[in-house]
């Protein structure tokens, strides 16, 4: 409550007009808001929206092609993050801003006093910082190195670091998207006494949730251009999400499976650990045409061992791996693919996509040898192209261009990408690990529909992924993958989702083994 | 062995020890600056021989000692404002430009020799350097030869590791410095340039090869000749990763170096270099300086942006 009515007298940041071009696509198409002091404003907007690009022109990383910005009645000078430092505009980049190899301290003194001055003044900064950290409620040890840190911690150095340069306006790019839900309301909490304090913030985000539970304003962009503005307390999630994506949005309904075959069996499979990653130990799982089978379990248990397996990157220790009933030797991806799995990798940006390939080589990753995108061992580009072009048409991609390199789109752009390479070459096995992490909602349903599609015309879906609210959307089935060793099989509803959560804790497989 | 304690024991060997490390010192520290800030210099081999002519020429042409330790400083300081505009704004691979650098300079350097002395065949020499005498130190029995026998520019060297490590880790300057060598976009978030911060570092690291190669004409060899640096460049990028990219490891490894060196080309008037040939002896410093970086340098933590280009308003 207090949050709205504090303010609204006094205005401490005003855009006018923000027009930002990249290429032929306009990311920011004049964008004009103003902050109020002691103000959360959330920029709410699908990826690719062009929410970052508006917060890096705020604080200097881009240049406007048209458009101001004023902070405290002044103009920003353009392109200069110092400037929106000196200003008192702090941001909380997606993708921390901090030199692992150096210790807290240093980072946040980084850049704050003259380059030329004879010393760092360690001392009286630590105790400056440790003020802050207490003031804040962000507790952090200011002498650890930050490679040492956990991302919570980092994220609250990248808040000390605005604070301690006196920021009176904080930008937070997506800040919960790393954060465990605990340490997302260790986090609210802050921003809570940070605005009671007079600081005012750009909250951006997807999650509309959490939009609703800490915004007093909300702004929600769509395709570059401002298409809503509401306070927080006359709308509702689903009123936001039908402004985020310009179309009322359904969550997807399964009809009931109608599994047939079982396409891959692993019988007593285990697989070598790797690191600290788990191996897999001794698992029994059959993968039916038909039919999404939902793993689900907490990061880290064996989900990864048991993608690279089926992917073909890693090969059973002990047990049996079998294809449509014959028991498989050497198998590899390449193996993998000609039996027709399909897989949506877990990170899109290191093993799903090569970055600084164009859209038309990533799409031709998995299938670049065949026709009609090669013959006769030499590449046919124009054919590549033309497929391309279709598959970023058919999916929804949007680009620049299918030339364009894959660097330069948003997550759920490139998700589909994949989901299009993977969907095209019609696979009777889809693996899925975490097909949706980090998307919006629009990308979500979009991707999870898809799935059930191809679910619908008879392939297997294998979903892997952390959040169990997706897992009981799509899954027919679910198993649970706790240490290495997989649950009995569920069917959709057996469980509750705490009798999930206790498989998931690790309970009740020592009585089923 | 008893020939190799001989060795250890003479004042003459330890005094040797300092005055082939002092090239090594200035450049090692030069090339640490450049890639703490994110950029590698092979430029240094080139940079050390222009370094070495400028220097001696000035001298020949009449200055005196300590302007030609200038002019060398501004003639690297010159090949690295090159170096650093073709790898920072433009963001050239490093690799490319440096050995472009290296070749540019060294032809430079060849080619003004021969423009200035067309007619010369035995390389004129200058008076050089002389030992700094130190008053007490220098007189002491033994150690005064050993170790206090140096010149003036072998001190600067010593003087300029102890500046270089200040400057890294006690100013603001030094921790821009390094956190443009590990993240530039953390340099970039906190309001500083990258660019400026890296380009600072070629020019200031290249002034401080030149005068690496400078000390070989002007302290060690009073005259200049072709083929003088001699790989001596390309032995400092390997001390830097053996020093792990500290100042006061990468300063042991020059003097480690430096004392196989003296080792290896007294050993070849030895009983030993009656029967081995002293090829064999010239290599032993590379080997022995292989081991020691195979040793030394696998928990190394190296600047994780060297050599990673910075565009503002990449995506």
């Amino acid at each position: 409550m207090t949050l709205q009515d504090t303010a609204r007298d006094e205005t401490v940041l005003r855009l006018s007009g923000i027009t930002k071009r990249f290429g032929a696509l306009t990311a920011n198409d004049a964008i004009s808001f103003s902050l109020a002091k002691g103000e959360v404003v959330a920029l709410l907007g699908e990826n690719g929206a062009g929410k970052t690009t508006l917060m890096n022109i705020l604080f200097g990383h881009y240049t406007a092609d048209a458009g101001e910005v004023e902070v405290f009645g002044q103009a920003l000078p353009p392109g200069q993050p110092g400037a929106a430092l000196a200003a008192g505009v702090g941001m909380v980049h997606q993708h921390f801003t901090l030199a692992d190899n150096m210790t807290v301290l240093e980072n946040v003194l980084l850049g704050t006093g003259s380059l030329w001055s004879p010393g760092l003044g360690k001392p009286a900064a630590r105790r400056r910082l440790q003020a802050l950290s207490e003031d804040f409620g962000l507790r952090v040890d200011p002498d650890a190195r930050v490679a040492e840190l956990s991302v919570g911690e980092r994220q609250r150095v990248e808040i000390l670091k605005a604070l301690y340069r006196d920021a009176r306006v904080l930008i937070l790019d997506e800040p919960t998207a790393v954060l465990t839900p605990q340490e997302a309301d260790a986090l609210f909490l802050t921003l809570r006494r940070m605005v009671a304090q007079g600081l005012s913030v750009i909250f951006i985000s997807h999650k509309l949730h959490e939009v609703m539970a800490i915004s007093s304003r909300v702004l929600v962009l769509r395709h570059g251009k401002l298409v809503g503005e509401v306070a927080t307390h006359d709308t509702d999630r689903h009123q936001l999400a039908t402004l985020m994506v310009g179309a009322e949005i359904t969550a997807p309904a399964p009809a009931e499976a109608r599994p047939g075959a079982v396409l891959m069996r692993l019988a007593g499979l285990s697989t070598t650990p790797q690191g600290n990653r788990p191996g897999l130990r001794g698992i029994d799982l059959d993968i039916k045409a038909g039919q999404i089978l939902g793993v689900a379990g907490v990061s880290g248990n064996g989900q990864g061992a048991l993608a690279d397996l089926v992917s073909g990157v890693t090969s059973p220790s002990e047990g049996r791996l079998e294809i449509a009933g014959d028991r498989v030797e050497g198998w590899n991806p390449r193996a993998a693919l000609a039996a027709g799995i399909g897989r949506i990798p877990e990170d899109r940006h290191r093993t799903g996509t090569v970055a600084d390939f164009t859209l038309t080589e990533n799409a031709v990753l998995e299938s670049y040898r065949d026709a009609p995108n090669a013959r006769a061992g030499w590449m046919n580009w124009s054919a590549a192209r033309r497929t391309t072009e279709a598959l970023i048409a058919k999916y929804d991609v949007r680009c620049p261009g299918s030339e364009a390199r894959i660097r330069l789109l948003s997550g759920g752009n490139m998700q589909k990408l994949i989901l299009g390479r993977v969907l095209e070459a019609a696979p009777r096995i889809i693996l899925a690990n975490q097909p949706v992490r980090g998307l919006d909602i629009g990308a979500v349903t979009y991707v999870q529909e898809q799935l059930i599609a191809a679910r619908d015309a008879g392939a297997a879906v294998l979903l892997i992924s952390e959040d169990l609210d997706e897992i009981l959307t799509l899954s027919d089935v679910i198993r649970v993958i706790s240490d290495g060793r997989l649950s009995p099989e569920f069917a959709r509803g057996e469980k509750t989702p705490a009798e999930l959560g206790q498989w998931m804790a690790g309970q009740g497989f020592d009585h089923a083994a | 062995m008893t020939e190799i304690v001989d060795i250890l024991i003479s004042a003459s060997f330890w005094a040797a020890v300092l005055r082939i490390a002092s090239p090594l010192i200035f450049a090692t520290m030069g090339e640490l600056i450049c890639e703490r800030a994110g950029v590698l210099n092979l430029g240094i081999e080139g940079i050390m021989v222009i370094g070495a002519f400028a220097g001696w020429m000035t001298v020949y042409a009449g200055g005196g000692l300590w302007t030609g330790v200038a002019v060398a400083m501004l003639a690297g300081m010159a090949f690295g404002a090159l170096h650093g505009l073709l790898t920072v704004p433009f963001g050239l691979s490093q690799h490319v430009v440096g050995l472009g650098i290296t070749l540019l300079a060294t032809a430079s350097a060849y080619y003004a020799y021969r423009l200035a002395l067309p007619e010369v065949t035995n390389p004129p020499r200058i008076a050089p350097f002389e030992p700094l005498h130190i008053p007490g130190l220098s007189d002491l029995p033994w150690l005064g030869e050993a170790l206090f026998s140096q010149t003036a520019l072998t001190w600067a060297g010593f003087a300029c590791v102890a500046a270089v490590s200040l400057v890294l880790y006690r100013t603001p300057l030094g921790l821009a410095l390094r956190a443009a060598g590990e993240n530039p976009h953390a340099v970039e978030a906190q309001g500083l340039s990258v660019g400026a911060i890296r380009m600072g570092a070629v020019i200031v690291g290249s002034g401080l090869m030149a005068v690496g190669g400078a000390f070989l004409t002007m302290s060690a060899f009073s005259s200049f000749f072709f083929e003088m640096v001699n790989g001596r460049g390309w032995i400092c990028i390997a001390l830097v990763v053996f020093g792990a990219w500290k100042p006061g490891k990468a300063l042991l490894g020059a003097l480690l170096f430096a004392g196989f060196d003296a080792l290896q080309v007294r050993l070849q008037q030895t009983g030993m270099g009656q029967v081995v040939p002293y090829q064999v002896f010239l290599m032993i410093p590379y080997l022995l300086s292989i081991l020691a970086l195979i040793l030394m340098s696998r928990r190394a933590q190296v600047p994780a942006a060297l050599m990673t280009p910075f565009n503002r308003g990449d995506r």
